[in-house]
């Protein structure tokens, strides 16, 4: 057949991008060698319209054992000779379509990202955003995600530890769903996705290759019109079982030294891991596509480059230890296949039957070769207008304080999530010590180690789009401030960038804005970013999703035992604000779902009074001086003091601290670098000594159960507990008990 | 007295159960391969787990592949013999698939997998045990002869009761008749239950309930105890 620039249009390549492969190999390419062009330029896989941002973004430093982007995943160290590998990916665009397999898939290649470098995954959390919950469409949605991430990761073994969900109209068309997985290895057993070594045997391990996810890479770099449901083959269907049996080969595989280098198959499937290895070991190889085990007859040579099957890995074997290679996948009863050999002239050789079929140099199709890259125009978005001239006179102080409190406890985006985390094994592995007492951020043990990680993820996007650069430096806050929170030092992030088209102007200005807020926390921080993955064309012929970068943050505790909790512990205990109250409705739950006013700027924020506090904070914590530390966050003050009461039945009687400020500020605004504490009476001064300069207030106490504010009774805890733990059950129609 | 784990390909509560043993339970523990069959290190003193997870995929019935397998061949031999065999979620599927135990774990009354705390009253203590449990199938279902001859014989280990250690509609999760969570065999050495005591053995997760269970039911005469017959209120 042949290959035109029409062909190339089919296959979501531009006219100067099909030029350009022209020139690059120096003749017209042919439809398989094009189709290997069309997966690796594709946006998922080349980054090629974000990657000039990225590179602003802090990627070494602190304790990064490799550079961000150099690994299937980042690496840092915690001491004692083990080191913590973690990354976040979105599988927006399959969800979309098949909420089950598409979230199922998006949990098993996050994993694979994992233990590809040689790492056990203990832990993993997930970013999800929907539409409104109202809406049947969310709740398929909801329903199909909730139960794919439950029953890959259930089966695989791994516990779902932590996560955040929010409910906004502009995920209607496309829910987002991300999924981070964090996992431990004994410094020195990392396996590099490097090919090495001319002559080295190539192995093809895991499930058999079937037609499913073929262009896949590409079809997330695509809007979601009406016709997407047609691009179904486009989504991947996983198989948890045959995962678990990929991880504990592998790992064992590791242990006997035979194995050169290795990456899993995902987007892109065996023409990216061929041509990464490759070209990240200045190497070419030669691949017998007819040697790969298949599924289906007939396969033809551009649908075994581009499928992405799941459960695959590419596997460089030191020549001589094949058998040992072997031997193993044979216990676990895998397929392991060699299907070709390194060489030494830098080129993909891929052969059917002794035919040649494609021939590219490697380095042509990757990330910093030949791909692409763009810098995209962009312009302030015009709805700013709208946010900068919002005025909080118009809204009036409601005279029911409490009414509007019950509100606020039942809106989804606030309420428990236990209809969604009870659906979660969340303490296989017998390391989440959150189970029992729960903290701001997830707290597992790092075994064998004493040590523990504070694992979060977080991201406002209602901030984000009221100012982007504001947003996301907020976003990287609050994962800190949650680590912190749990008695951990931040050490590093993994991001999930999802936003709408890269070619709208106004999307890219918040893609743009969104990376300067994000490389200055970061950089105040000290957590370099380790990697992550950009999701654009989150979008649809309604407009685009709120710009979501999500922080998925890694924190560091020296002793597990030295967590700290958000609950209140006991009566009588004194409760203090750390930080300052501020006269703000800005972008809060309240003003959005209570009041109804879509456009205001972000709540107040400060880089510097957040850094400052936060130091102050794990000051008193490692002093022992806090019985409970939960952050201000969605809903404001009152219901951060509801959610510390509930797990040990307490209460607290708390009075506004300052008159000056508006009511429904005070206790619903989200003014940012606030934590609630809890403080034992005889330690009250120590802990005031202990704060210095930094601003605090005092609240009131903790009670036996009655709720109690500004001398007002609003009832005991058990009822607001059932509220706040029945309100998505009653919208979803009461599935649970 | 040692301990065998069997390590199917899908087990995946294999570790936590080792770990409990050995560190929490101070006890040997030697880890069993599905394809192997060879148990002669063990005597009838010993005890051979049947950990949780999903032994082959289950993708057919849960545990329906695994009783096939060779290991398991031996593990039935063992139990025949008087050796103690205790079965914890997956492997409480696994025994009743294996007839070593009566009745079936069926889809939850809510049809979704549900990992929770919950209360358990049985063996081994007056006051009810706080465990988690994780699983889709675990709805224990039998006709009711086979009901009454399991409370009549006090082969009823563990029920699902609420937090005071009633009984109630409420604290039965997940839909199971007459709230049973645990059973033993009629010679009371073959145990299986849906709960994981081994997530509830160390001291940093804040439960050390589950000791109470696995101390009962494998080193103590506590197991010949009669269990808890009390109705479903």
């Amino acid at each position: 057949m042949e290959v035109t620039v029409n062909t190339a249009g089919q296959l979501r390549i531009t006219e100067e991008e099909f030029e350009l492969i022209k020139q690059k190999l120096k003749r017209t390419p042919n439809f398989n060698e094009l189709c290997a062009f069309s997966g690796m330029w594709s946006e998922h896989c080349s980054y090629k319209n974000s990657i000039k941002w990225l590179k602003t973004l802090p990627r070494e430093g602190g304790r990064m054992l490799v550079k961000a982007g150099e690994e299937n995943a980042g690496l840092m160290d915690i001491g004692d000779g083990y080191g913590v590998v973690f990354k976040i990916e979105s599988h927006n665009h399959p969800s979309a379509i098949e909420p089950f397999q598409g979230a199922a898939t998006g949990v098993g290649g996050i994993h694979r990202d994992i233990f590809t470098m040689g790492a056990r995954p203990i832990a993993s959390l997930n970013s999800l955003r929907f539409g409104k919950l109202e809406e049947a469409k969310t709740r398929h949605l909801l329903a199909g995600v909730v139960h794919g991430i439950g029953h890959y990761g259930n089966c695989f073994g791994v516990p779902t530890v932590g996560g955040e969900i929010y409910f906004e109209e502009r995920y209607h068309t496309n829910p987002l769903v991300n999924a981070m997985s964090v996992g431990i290895l004994k410094e020195g057993e990392t396996v590099s996705a490097t090919a090495k070594g001319i002559g080295n045997p190539v192995f093809f391990v895991g499930s058999a290759t079937g037609k499913d996810g073929i262009g896949g890479a590409s079809f997330a770099s695509a809007d979601i019109t009406e016709e997407s449901a047609e691009d179904l083959p486009a989504v991947q269907v996983g198989d948890p079982f045959q995962e678990k049996k990929l991880l504990e080969a592998c790992l064992e595989v590791l242990y006997t030294k035979a194995v050169v280098g290795m990456q899993d198959m995902g987007a892109a499937g065996i023409i990216c891991s061929t041509a990464e290895m490759s070209a990240k070991g200045n190497v070419g190889m030669r691949i017998d596509l007819d040697k790969v085990p298949t599924r289906q007859k007939n396969m033809k040579t551009w649908e075994l480059l581009l499928s992405e099957s799941q459960e695959r890995m590419l596997m460089v074997v030191e020549k001589g230890k094949e058998s040992e290679v072997l031997r193993i996948f044979e216990k676990w009863d895998l397929p392991c296949s060699e299907i070709g050999e390194v060489t030494d002239d830098g080129l993909l050789k891929f052969y059917m039957h002794g035919e040649l079929e494609a021939e590219i140099p490697a380095h042509e199709l990757v990330l910093g070769g030949g791909a692409p890259q763009y810098e995209r125009e962009y312009r302030e978005p015009s709805y700013l207008k709208k946010v900068k001239s919002f005025d909080p006179s118009t809204v009036e102080v409601p005279d029911n304080l409490r009414e509007v409190a019950e509100k606020l406890a039942s809106q989804p985006n606030i309420a428990s999530k236990r209809w969604i985390f009870t659906q979660y094994d969340s303490m296989v592995g017998t390391g989440n010590v959150s189970t029992n007492d729960p903290s701001d951020a997830a707290v597992v043990v790092a075994k064998p180690t004493e040590k523990g990680l504070a694992l979060t993820t977080d991201c406002n996007s209602r901030y984000v789009f009221a100012d982007p650069y504001i947003g996301a430096m907020i976003a990287v806050s609050e994962a800190a401030r949650n680590i912190v929170c749990s008695g951990g030092q931040p050490l590093g992030i993994t991001n999930c960038l999802n936003f709408g088209n890269p070619y709208d102007p106004e999307v890219y200005y918040q893609f743009v804005q969104a990376i300067k807020g994000m490389g200055e926390a970061c950089r105040k921080f000290e957590t370099p970013v380790t990697g992550g993955n950009v999701s654009f064309y989150n979008q649809n012929p309604d407009g685009a999703v709120y710009p979501t970068p999500t922080i998925g943050m890694v924190g560091l505790l020296e002793n597990v035992n030295d967590k700290m909790t958000m609950s209140f512990r006991n009566v009588g205990d004194i409760i203090f604000l750390i930080g300052k109250s501020s006269d703000d409705i800005n972008s809060s739950e309240y003003l959005q779902k209570v009041k109804g006013v879509e456009f205001s700027p972000p709540p107040q924020f400060d880089l510097n009074t957040e850094y400052e506090m936060q130091q102050v904070l794990l000051k008193l914590i490692k002093g022992g001086l806090l019985e409970s530390a939960h952050d201000v966050s969605e809903g404001g003050l009152f219901i951060t003091l509801l959610e510390s009461s509930f797990k040990n039945n307490l209460g607290f009687d708390a009075v506004a601290s300052d008159y000056n400020i508006r009511k429904d500020a005070f206790w619903f605004g989200e003014a940012q670098s606030r934590v609630v504490v809890s403080v034992k009476k005889e330690n009250a001064g120590a802990f005031k000594k202990a704060l210095g300069s930094h601003p605090y207030e005092e609240l009131g106490t903790v009670t036996a159960g009655s709720i109690e504010v500004d001398g007002q009774e609003w009832g005991d805890v058990s009822s607001w507990k059932n509220r706040y733990n029945t309100a998505i059950e009653k919208l979803l129609g009461g599935a649970n008990n | 007295m040692k301990f065998g784990i069997v390590v199917f390909p899908g087990s995946n509560c294999d570790r936590d159960m080792q770990e409990a043993l050995q560190n929490d339970l101070n006890q040997e523990v030697i880890m069993l391969w599905h394809k192997d069959k060879d148990i002669s290190m063990f005597n009838t003193n010993d005890c051979i787990v049947l950990p949780g997870g999903f032994s082959y995929g289950d993708y057919l019935r849960c545990g329906a592949i695994a009783r096939f397998s060779p290991m398991m061949q031996s593990v039935i031999g063992f139990a025949q013999k008087g050796g103690k065999v205790l079965g914890v979620c997956n492997g409480f599927q696994i025994l009743c698939e294996a007839h070593l135990l009566p009745g079936v774990l069926m889809r939850n009354v809510n049809q979704q997998f549900l990992c929770k705390n919950v209360y358990l009253k049985g063996v081994g203590s007056d006051s009810p045990l706080m465990i988690p449990i994780a699983h889709g199938e675990g709805r224990f279902f039998a006709n009711d002869d086979v009901l009454d001859e399991l409370e009549s014989g006090g082969q009823v280990i563990y029920k699902y009761c609420d937090k005071d250690g009633n009984i109630t509609k409420e604290s039965n999760h997940n839909g199971a008749t007459r709230n049973i969570a645990g059973i033993c065999n009629k010679n009371r050495n073959v145990f299986g239950m849906m709960p994981h005591p081994e997530r509830a053995c160390s001291e940093a997760l804040g439960n050390t309930d589950g000791r109470v269970i696995l101390k009962a039911l494998l080193f103590s005469g506590a197991a010949e105890r009669s269990a808890v017959a009390q109705a479903v209120v």
